[in-house]
């Protein structure tokens, strides 16, 4: 599986993360190697295999707690760490014109 | 003052229970070596004067005969845990001004148990990478220096854990273990480090890297005194839904349980290319130390472990490539300004992460991607049950499994940098864990001709910590492992 930096600018769209042009070469070459030695994996019959998500599905069962509030007020402890906010709010660039 | 850092933690609070040594002398004596260790580069932010005062306190208890089952003890944490009003970073530019309002679970549990802060420890960003180079803050050097008397790499991605540890600063520290985070530094440091059973340890309070894989654990300098911080750190946490409650034992009554008719799962696969003949070498003797003991050596296979590192590097992108997508320039401290709000979140991702971090990412949303999902994520987590059930199926007929910890010892700065791939070989023992989310330690057991230390990795059967710590408690006697490193970063 090659990936061409066409790919890569795709996936840094989706990643949210804005790339320079050598960044762009270089990572085509990387994330080539990287998918073409993880491409092993096919080599292995898992057509009876149902997946598992997570070691502690069958080390015990999820540990739901009552859906009740239990914490919170925290409105300044929230925000204190933001770039920017102002009356309790994070503040972000207009995103409706 | 010298002394006072060789000590381990139970020969520590024996001198302090008999109050023949003063919580403010030991806190001193690890602050002075902390300080006179920066070009090790192990500490992003020292808490000294917390210490100093927490130290005060623990006095006291000590003195109206209230101390805590850890009072005065000081401890390095990796800088992925969250303590409260202490800056937290991850390591990473992304979080270099990030103070968290809260405490992390097992962080908590220490300072309950009269633990003391020294600072906060180094790592690979986000616990990403196995040689503590791709930090934000730089790289972490291991106090052991090769045969060349060339500076190598302690390990990663809880690098300072392990050569803060192997250094004698602090008396122990906490790390995470994603794959092998903890074990593989531990094992280049010459330390002791253990990985819980998925479970164990509240994830609460953790900056997150890949959820289902993620554990914390302690780095110390033996058996014993891993078992000590395990009483302290394990617990059932409400505030982590797969956090276990299953009864904990008390670990150091298990390291002197006798592992006489015990059996030790042998894997013909650990035997494989790449590893050092030395270290194969140590790994024979171990096993002639478990028998001379009266356990009892079973050849075992775990047929599918060859694909555990390419699943584990579709599984532990894409797990974080999902955690990550919160550092979004408008809830955490960093944030490049535009004037577009997608332009905003591609600049600030950009600038705030290092390139290890980008390509995990990358590599996370595409096998994640419409149309790659199955091809990618669903079968790795296909692959990821039959990893399972191949230890299921040896942990039916074994009490441990036993093998090297990594395939080479430390190696030099710089070395492993040109390909990505050459660098997550070296968690080839430790991964396939992980997956199936099983306690495992790496105790030091010997030098190699390169001065450097090796380490022996024990795997338990799921919330079975005892059997591995007996174990290892066996080999680190007969191993009887006592080199330290020249302390050579004293006078630079």
């Amino acid at each position: 599986m090659s990936i061409d930096n066409k790919i890569v600018e795709k996936i840094a769209k989706l990643s949210r993360i804005s790339l320079e042009d050598n960044e762009v070469n270089d990572l085509s070459l990387e994330l080539s190697q990287i998918l073409d030695w993880v491409e092993q994996l096919s080599e292995i019959n898992t057509d009876d295999i149902s997946p598992i998500f997570s070691s502690f599905d069958d080390a015990g069962d999820i540990n739901l707690r009552e859906d009740i509030i239990s914490d919170g007020g925290y409105r300044d402890k929230v925000i204190s760490n933001a770039p920017m906010s102002e009356d309790g709010f994070f503040l972000v660039p207009k995103v409706i014109d | 003052m010298n002394e006072l850092i060789n000590l381990s933690i139970k020969e520590a609070l024996l001198l302090l229970n008999k109050k023949e040594l003063s919580p403010i002398d030991l806190i001193d004596a690890h602050i002075n070596e902390m300080e006179g260790a920066r070009s090790l580069n192990l500490f992003i932010t020292e808490t000294a004067d917390l210490a100093r005062e927490a130290a005060l306190s623990s006095e006291k208890n000590y003195n109206t005969n209230e101390a805590r089952p850890l009072e005065g003890i000081p401890f390095g944490i990796k800088d992925m845990f969250c303590t409260k009003d202490i800056r937290t970073t991850a390591s990473s530019k992304m979080l270099e001004n990030f103070v968290p309002p809260y405490e992390s679970t097992v962080t908590k549990n220490l300072w309950d148990d009269g633990a003391i802060l020294l600072g906060k420890l180094n790592n690979d960003e986000f616990a990403m990478g196995s040689s503590n180079e791709t930090s934000f803050f730089g790289a972490v050097k291991n106090p052991w220096k090769n045969s060349k008397k060339n500076i190598t790499v302690p390990g990663g991605s809880s690098g300072g854990s392990a050569a803060s540890i192997a250094a004698n600063i602090g008396i122990a520290s906490l790390g995470t273990d994603t794959g092998g985070s903890i074990r593989q530094p531990a094992s280049f440091t010459g330390t002791v480090g253990l990985k819980p059973t998925y479970g164990r340890c509240s994830r609460w309070g953790i900056i997150a890297f890949a959820s289902s894989l993620d554990q914390a654990g302690p780095i110390t300098k033996n058996i014993e005194d891993a078992a000590l911080v395990l009483n302290s750190i394990c617990s059932y946490d409400k505030k982590d839904s797969t956090s276990s409650n299953k009864k904990l034992p008390d670990f150091e009554k298990s390291i002197e349980k006798s592992i006489k008719g015990k059996k030790v799962g042998i894997p013909k696969e650990y035997n494989m290319d790449g590893v050092s003949q030395e270290i194969i070498s140590y790994w024979e003797k171990g096993k002639e130390w478990l028998v001379e003991s009266g356990a009892e050596l079973v050849d075992v296979s775990l047929p599918n472990i060859k694909y555990a590192l390419p699943c584990y590097y579709i599984i532990a992108p894409a797990e974080a490539s999902s955690n990550l997508a919160r550092y979004d320039g408008v809830k955490y401290t960093h944030r490049v300004d535009s004037d577009n709000i997608i332009d905003m979140y591609e600049a600030t991702r950009a600038e705030g992460f290092g390139s290890e971090v980008k390509r995990r990412i990358m590599i996370g949303t595409y096998v994640l991607s419409s149309g790659y999902y199955d091809a990618y994520y669903l079968k790795a987590q296909k692959v990821r049950a039959m990893i399972s059930q191949d230890f299921k199926n040896v942990f039916s007929e074994v009490d441990v499994i036993f093998g090297p910890s990594t395939p080479t010892t430390a190696f030099e700065v710089g070395e492993k940098n040109d390909d990505p791939i050459e660098m997550y070989l070296n968690d080839v023992f430790t991964v396939p864990v992980n997956l199936a989310g099983l306690p495992a330690l790496s105790v030091p057991v010997g030098l190699d001709s390169n001065k450097l230390p090796i380490g022996l990795q024990l795997i338990g059967n799921a919330f079975d910590e005892e059997s591995i710590l007996s174990f290892g408690r066996c080999i680190e006697k007969s191993a009887n492992f006592n080199s330290t490193p020249e302390r050579w970063w004293k006078n630079e």
